[in-house]
């Protein structure tokens, strides 16, 4: 059974982000860059199928522009068999990225595409549940547990209300959530034959995808900071404030 | 004039409050208020609905696959109503159900999503928040598309209860798929509140130093009727598990009252809590970036000011 897991290319989640003077977005440039960090849970849990036995083939894909291609050699360092580097200049929005991820999964019969539940630069968690909708098949968002057996996954969700479990026939979109795996540390020589491997680039064209013009940013700004705190010196003094405020 | 359609949430035949603060960002853009209820019994769920301040009419969808919130079920029978009454929006809580469903709807309508709207600038440009709320986004969706999107539950005050909306049932004609059985649903916590959505939360960091410690945290937050959380480095260490992670790789949270405990304030934690009504960070070290963000900051020995502020509350 081969799998797909798809990753982006982010802003490292230990980055305090600057936002550009100009409202124009935030500064990427000059700032270190990882792969999503659900996206390294996706990519964790379909090798760890892999060395289980249930899948035979990983296959690790990213969309945009040449520097993405460091990602696709960590997960090649995780122990993805091939990797696809569907080269984009520009940004691809959720809706197309999901167009792509539907006729990769389609091109290479894939029976799962693992995916992160969301990236953290813009918060949309929607690419997979996209993907789903334009496959016409299952999906299990916000994984914490995913089992696989006869054709199935049974996946148990992290939603609101607590742990739901899911039974979906495959193919399906499985998305990731925190609690599903902590991925391994990668190794030094797993780094450097990484960087042996070769990957494989198409475009939305190849691949017969069109681009959506989607939602247009307008601008980016910082969030309105909080108002200055105070220190106090004593728990009285604490519970005080606290009761002032109607909070206890 | 905008016709908005809003996809109710609820459980054990009760409205999930998320939707009454949906109503209200709908309010915000302004136009005709329709809330679609699918449901096997409907009835309970509409009622409540049907009395929220501005909706105009109450949709329901009786139907025995509509038991359980299945994205893949809802969302075709959603995309056919939202069709079939030409609306110009559909809006859902930007909750579990919201995230799992909107997604899926919007591609089966073709259009783009707008994620956890925070504001409403017009019919068509919205604000939402990105980086875990470090930056704030403006985005328009393009002209004669079905805006879909998600509201962020904690920048909108519930619609209030007094209006009397009619409740019409209507029946959807579309295939559903058999490739998605629910098994069940597992609440957590017991009775502690759930983190994401308590109006209290007390979080312990790596400050706080064992699994055992930890015992001072839900201690406290037992007193204050709070749900419990954690920063990276206390998960990591091995003090409690993954899903007590408060910060932008776990659960981003906006409580009325945030007592950090024992947190230092790595910037990946601060941003799961930005939203928050009121932080308050105790901590050994007066150089704790937790301080700049914290309204009262309190520095001192964890273990002997915990106890002294739980018999004093």
């Amino acid at each position: 059974m081969k799998v797909l897991v798809s990753v982006k290319r982010v802003v490292d989640y230990n980055v305090r982000i600057q936002v550009k003077g100009d409202g124009s977005g935030v500064v990427t440039d000059g700032v270190k860059m990882s792969m999503n960090p659900f996206d390294e849970i996706a990519l964790e849990e379909a090798m760890r199928l892999k060395e289980k036995g249930v899948v035979t083939e990983v296959v690790a894909v990213t969309i945009g522009e040449q520097k993405c291609e460091e990602q696709l050699r960590t997960a090649l360092a995780f122990g993805a068999d091939r990797a696809i580097h569907v080269k984009s200049d520009t940004a691809v929005q959720p809706l197309t990225a999901a167009r792509v991820l539907a006729a990769l999964v389609k091109k290479e019969d894939a029976k799962i595409l693992f995916t992160g539940k969301q990236a953290i630069d813009d918060d949309n968690s929607q690419t997979g549940q996209m993907t789903a909708a334009l496959l016409d098949c299952a999906q299990a968002t916000f994984a914490g547990k995913v089992e696989i057996a006869d054709g199935k996954a049974t996946v148990t969700r992290e939603v609101d209300a607590g742990l739901e479990t899911l039974e979906v026939d495959l193919p399906a979109v499985i998305t990731t959530d925190l609690r599903l795996n902590e991925p391994r540390y990668l190794k030094l020589p797993d780094i450097m034959k990484a960087k042996k491997k070769p990957i494989e680039a198409t475009t939305l064209a190849d691949l017969g995808v069109e681009a959506v013009a989607g939602l247009k940013t307008v601008k980016t700004v910082p969030p309105s900071a909080r108002a200055p705190g105070i220190k106090v010196k004593t728990v009285d003094e604490l519970v005080a404030k606290l009761k002032e405020k109607g909070l206890v | 004039m905008s016709k908005i359609l809003i996809i109710a949430e609820h459980s054990d035949g009760k409205l999930n409050a998320s939707t009454a603060r949906a109503v209200n960002c709908a309010g915000r853009i302004g136009g005709d208020i329709h809330v679609a209820v699918l449901a096997a019994d409907p009835a309970a769920p509409a009622a409540e609905a049907a009395k929220l301040e501005g909706v105009a009419k109450v949709l329901t969808v009786a139907n025995a696959a509509n038991t359980n919130p299945v994205a893949a079920v809802l969302a075709p029978q959603l995309a056919k109503l939202a069709k079939d009454g030409a609306y110009s929006h559909v809006l859902a809580p930007n909750t579990t159900f919201g995230k799992d469903l909107a997604p899926r709807l919007a591609a089966l309508l073709g259009v783009s999503q707008v994620t956890d709207i925070m504001s409403v600038n017009g019919a068509n440009s919205f604000d939402r928040p990105i980086y875990a709320g470090n930056a704030i986004t403006t985005v328009e969706t393009p002209a004669g598309e079905t805006v879909v999107g998600t509201v962020r539950s904690a920048s909108w005050p519930a619609a209030a209860a007094s209006g009397s909306a009619a409740v019409e049932a209507v029946s959807v004609d579309v295939a559903l798929p058999s490739h998605t059985r629910y098994l069940g649903l597992k609440k957590e916590g017991g009775d502690r509140p759930d983190l994401q959505s308590a109006r209290k939360v007390v979080s312990g960091g790596r400050g706080v130093g064992s699994e055992e410690n930890f015992k001072i945290i839900y201690s406290l937050a037992d007193k204050l009727g709070a749900a419990v959380g954690a920063s990276r480095a206390a998960v990591d260490s091995g003090y409690v598990p993954n899903d007590m992670q408060v910060g932008q790789t776990g659960k981003i949270i906006a409580p009325e009252l945030y007592i950090a405990v024992g947190i230092s304030g790595a910037i990946q934690h601060l941003a799961g809590i930005k939203d928050a009504g009121t932080i308050v960070a105790i901590n050994s070290d007066a150089d704790a970036s937790i301080f700049e963000v914290a309204d009262f900051g309190l520095v001192g020995d964890l273990f002997k000011i915990l106890p002294e502020l739980e018999s004093k509350l």
